[in-house]
């Protein structure tokens, strides 16, 4: 075993009796005590709990649990409510806040054998693309610590590119779990809307929030969601579909595609060459595997980021009113009034880019720019799902780059909030259509990971998977390491 | 000048689900301040609402049952505003789709003609908690039990012209609500509460005048008092050369007057928009269907019944069908073969009167539908006057359900004397006991007659019958 194994691997491990739950989680913990310092991935680490759990993991297996993910170190992004362990989603808001509950998510983890490590720093509500909108402070990139790991599931993603977890669960609104991944050289699922229940998820955007897993390959990703997915009787918006197929994944590994792909080349999506190198040398090796592609159009494109900015903020404005300091979270010295309470409790527990996303989605629900916002980015919304269904009735899946740019320097785009809302360019749209995209490791630029998106139909998670598994036996851009000669 | 009110009601009418609209939290009355608040109800971060299908259930039956429009594609949307009563920062409401269209309910004011009055819409919601601002000084306290409790709103159309009809509609949604066991109609714990539009403009003038709305209200008598007041307020104000301001007003019951809450110029933007968080709620035909056929029998049918099948007077029938626990009683006691006229009169008379002397509901009464009519049997045959008939019920509501009607009759010696022998010896010792006022009788002052039956019922302690009595006299003439 390695810092940089797999959970398969690390699976493989626990079977064979190579090392206990215990040891391994004591190993990880470890490593994070030792190197998370430099890279602030963490925003709790509890060896506590993750020790008794991993000693009862070793008792399940003992007694004859054959479970691959028994016993496995994880990591939880803290947007996730654990009952008894802070839960902050990156915010001086809940900086103090420890759920009386479990999301979801948590449970299933649990439920699986699967051992938490500690919750991953975050931007603020998951609102940001560099992490640095996090009260806990900004998440360095570990390939290069002057730089941003991405965002909002920066600190995931981080830590598995740091080899302190082998995988973590992300949340993706806009591109909260695939941008990281590019930006930090690992594999990043976002499945379909609906696809993992959101109950104890903090939400920030309620149609458009979606949980997934981020790991080293598409085999670890499809192990964690087949734990994390499933129809939730909490969530109204969770989807009942027959999940036995992820199951099988599960336990048998992905299968080899059993004939080549036809892969569509949406013309929005490579306007420019820059950083594309990677991209196309990818595209050959997709090629070369057999696959063909298509170009295809995707015309509503550029109306993602101003609608995405449109319906995002509009329902985080209304997500995030209940932190008043009535009942849990930050509360304001000594209210004079209950006006008085929520103004300083709000203006004190918020920070700037919350502010500025509750500002902009109160004014676009409004009376009188509802019409000219809200409503008119549901229409387009509805289109840019069209154009998906347009072009998957021609191809099977869609490649394009997760993000316009390999990892940017700390502060670089921090006084330019467009600037940096245009890194969630080619991620945005897939979200406003519901759809499940993965981003996968596929080469460098200046130095720097660079990520591929496989974007595929509703709830065919099943494609990307496969797809990546083909590349990732047939290349090692998943291997490499911070480090390591790029 | 001459005016004329013009009237419309919002009635938030309190579902009687088991659970919460959006939680699983139980919805009793009563609990100790937020015990009955879960996670969802507080609103704790990460929580999502489950919308309660009984609750969707329950709104399709009023649907129904005022003839109205359903819609099987509705939509929740989120009603914006701050307070401390309302952890969400957002009430989860219908807005532009609500589940329930256009309908229509009959009304009857005590007086003056039935009418119809519209109902626009009726939506599906969630109540907020309750601020108690009296409990600690300067501070306020917060109860989250009633949050999530779901409400059924019904709004109706401007149709009501005087406080006396708008009583009336409210009365007679509080009878559908009960009929259609949606709402358990207690008043006094917050089960309906109404909002009153009011205007006021001269008559035989078409437009409407500026409104007011008056909040809050959660009594019959105080929806009377309060658009009575707020008429006369708004009357006083225009003939004095003012004019009415767009606002909400509270009714203090205490001081019987309105009094302005806000100015709606300055009232919120609740920025309503779709729920992301719930689908849009669809229901099929056969769900609209199914709680169709299990419609009770309405109270217009009822009415009807009793009157042209059983033969009451539009009054008793009025009177019993108004309320369905009473329907029910009667109608079991009718069917357990009492006379529906008898059983009306009993019903309306010393029924309510024992009821509302010792304020319990028809439910614990101890005289039971079959043990009525057994009495009411016993007056046909002729076992009872009505005399006894009442000790007898008396007796029954001491005894309760288990009495046994007969031996109750027995062991009191309430049956009637109709042995002609024996009340003929009675008559004969009153006859030579008061000669003059015999003679009397018998030179034609019938006045006399009375006297006599008066005396044998006494001498019998009520138990003979008068009729057997008269006759039994006048064969002595």
């Amino acid at each position: 075993m390695s810092e940089f194994s797999s959970l398969r691997e690390m699976s493989t491990g626990l079977a064979k009796g190579d090392f206990s739950s215990v040891e391994l989680t004591q190993e990880h913990l470890s490593r994070i005590q030792k190197a998370d310092p430099s890279i602030n991935s963490f925003i709790t680490v509890n060896p506590e709990n993750a020790l008794a759990h991993a000693a009862q993991a070793d008792q399940q297996r003992a007694a004859g649990d054959q479970r691959p993910t028994v016993g496995l170190p994880f990591a939880h992004k803290d947007i996730f409510c654990t009952s008894g362990v802070l839960t902050t989603a990156g915010s001086k808001m809940l900086s103090n806040f420890i759920a009386p509950y479990d999301a979801t998510v948590v449970t299933k983890m649990a439920e699986a054998g699967m051992v938490s490590v500690g919750k991953t720093n975050m931007d603020e509500f998951a609102m940001g693309s560099s992490n640095e909108n996090s009260f806990f402070g900004p998440v360095s990139n570990p390939w290069n610590t002057d730089c941003v790991p991405g965002g909002s599931s920066g600190g995931s993603a981080a830590a598995v590119a740091a080899g302190l977890v082998a995988a973590a669960t992300g949340t993706d609104t806009g591109g909260s779990i695939r941008q990281p991944a590019a930006l930090c050289g690992i594999t990043g699922l976002k499945p379909t809307y609906g696809r993992v229940s959101r109950y104890g998820m903090i939400a920030f955007a309620s149609s458009l929030d979606q949980a997934g897993p981020m790991t080293r390959d598409a085999e670890d990703a499809a192990l964690m969601l087949s734990v994390m997915a499933g129809f939730d009787h909490r969530d109204s918006t969770s989807a009942q579909r027959d999940d036995s197929w992820l199951a099988e994944l599960a336990v048998k590994g992905i299968p080899e595609l059993d004939q080549p792909l036809t892969i569509g080349l949406p013309d929005e999506y490579f306007r420019t060459s820059e950083h594309m190198d990677a991209l196309e040398m990818a595209k050959a090796e997709l090629q070369k595997l057999g696959h063909t592609f298509k170009h295809v159009s995707l015309p509503h494109t550029e109306s993602a980021i101003p609608v995405y900015y449109v319906l995002a903020s509009a329902e985080a404005s209304t997500n995030l009113s209940r932190y008043d300091g009535v009942r849990f979270g930050h509360r304001c010295e000594n209210p004079q009034s209950l006006q008085d309470l929520y103004e300083r409790s709000r203006e004190e527990g918020f920070g700037q880019e919350v502010k500025r996303r509750i500002l902009t989605g109160t004014y676009t629900l409004s009376v009188g720019y509802f019409d000219a916002y809200y409503l008119k980015a549901q229409k387009i919304r509805r289109l840019i799902a069209q154009d998906f269904t347009n072009v998957f009735a021609e191809v099977d899946l869609v490649l394009a780059p997760t993000a316009p740019t390999p990892a940017f320097k700390k502060n670089q785009l921090t006084d330019d909030p467009v600037a940096m809302y245009q890194q969630d360019l080619y991620t945005v749209p897939t979200s406003l259509a519901g759809l499940p995209a993965m981003s996968v490791p596929c080469g460098f630029s200046q130095g720097l990971p660079m990520g591929m998106q496989l974007i595929a139909p509703a709830f065919r998670e099943d494609l990307p998977l496969m797809l990546a598994a083909q590349f990732q036996r047939h290349t090692d851009w998943h291997r490499r390491r911070p480090g390591d000669a790029s | 000048m001459n005016w004329e009110s013009v009237i419309g009601l919002e009635i938030h009418v309190q579902l009687a689900t088991e659970s919460k609209i959006f939680s699983g939290a139980s919805t009793a009355y009563g609990a100790a301040p937020n015990a009955q608040a879960c996670n969802v109800d507080l609103g704790l971060p990460g929580v999502l609402p489950v919308l309660n299908e009984r609750a969707v259930e329950m709104a399709v039956r009023f649907g129904l049952a005022i003839g109205a429009q359903i819609n099987l594609h509705s939509i929740f949307d989120r009603k914006n505003y701050f307070y401390a009563d309302l952890p969400k920062g957002y009430q989860i409401s219908q807005f532009e789709t609500p589940i329930v269209g256009e309908g229509t309910i009959t009304i009857t004011p005590e007086t003056g003609k039935p009418r119809t009055v519209g109902i626009t819409r009726a939506h599906l919601e969630e109540d907020a908690g309750k601020s108690i601002h009296d409990l600690f000084p300067s501070q306020t306290a917060v109860d989250l039990n009633r949050t999530g409790t779901p409400l059924l709103e019904v709004v109706s159309e401007p149709d009501m012209r005087t406080a006396q009809e708008a009583s009336a509609y409210f009365r007679q949604v509080h009878t559908l609500v009960r009929y259609i066991g949606i709402c358990d109609g207690n008043l006094a714990e917050g089960s309906m509460r109404c909002d009153a539009n009011v205007s006021v403009r001269p008559v035989g003038q078409e437009a409407f005048g500026e409104r007011t709305e008056i909040k809050n209200i959660n009594s019959f008598r105080f929806v009377e008092q309060a658009i009575e007041h707020e008429i006369a307020r708004q009357i006083d104000v225009l003939e004095s050369g003012g004019r009415i301001e767009r606002e909400t007003r509270l009714y203090d019951p205490d001081k019987d007057e309105t009094r302005s809450m806000r100015s709606k110029e300055l009232s919120n933007d609740y920025r309503y928009f779709p729920d992301p968080d719930l689908m849009p709620l669809t229901i099929s035909e056969a769900f609209v269907e199914r709680i169709r056929d299990e419609l009770p029998e309405l109270p217009e049918a009822r009415c009807a019944r009793y009157i042209e099948q059983l033969g009451l007077s539009e009054s008793d029938a009025a009177a019993i069908s108004s309320d369905i626990d009473r329907a029910v009683y009667f109608d079991a006691a009718v069917a357990a073969q009492a006379s529906a006229k008898q059983c009306a009169n009993w019903i309306m008379g010393e029924l309510s009167a024992y009821l509302n002397k010792q304020d319990i509901s028809l439910a614990e009464c101890p005289v039971t539908p079959a043990l009525l009519a057994q009495l009411i049997g016993r007056i046909e045959d002729g076992t009872l006057s009505s005399k006894t008939a009442k000790s007898l019920f008396d007796a029954l509501w001491e005894a309760g359900p288990d009495a046994n009607v007969d031996e109750l009759i027995e062991t009191l010696n309430l049956a009637q004397m109709s042995d002609d022998g024996a009340l003929t010896l009675i008559i004969d010792d009153l006859i030579a006991a008061n000669p003059k006022q015999f003679d009397e009788l018998r030179s034609g002052k019938d006045k006399m007659l009375g006297f006599f039956v008066g005396q044998v019922m006494k001498a019998t302690q009520g138990k003979a019958n008068p009729q057997q009595v008269n006759e039994i006299i006048r064969a002595k003439l």
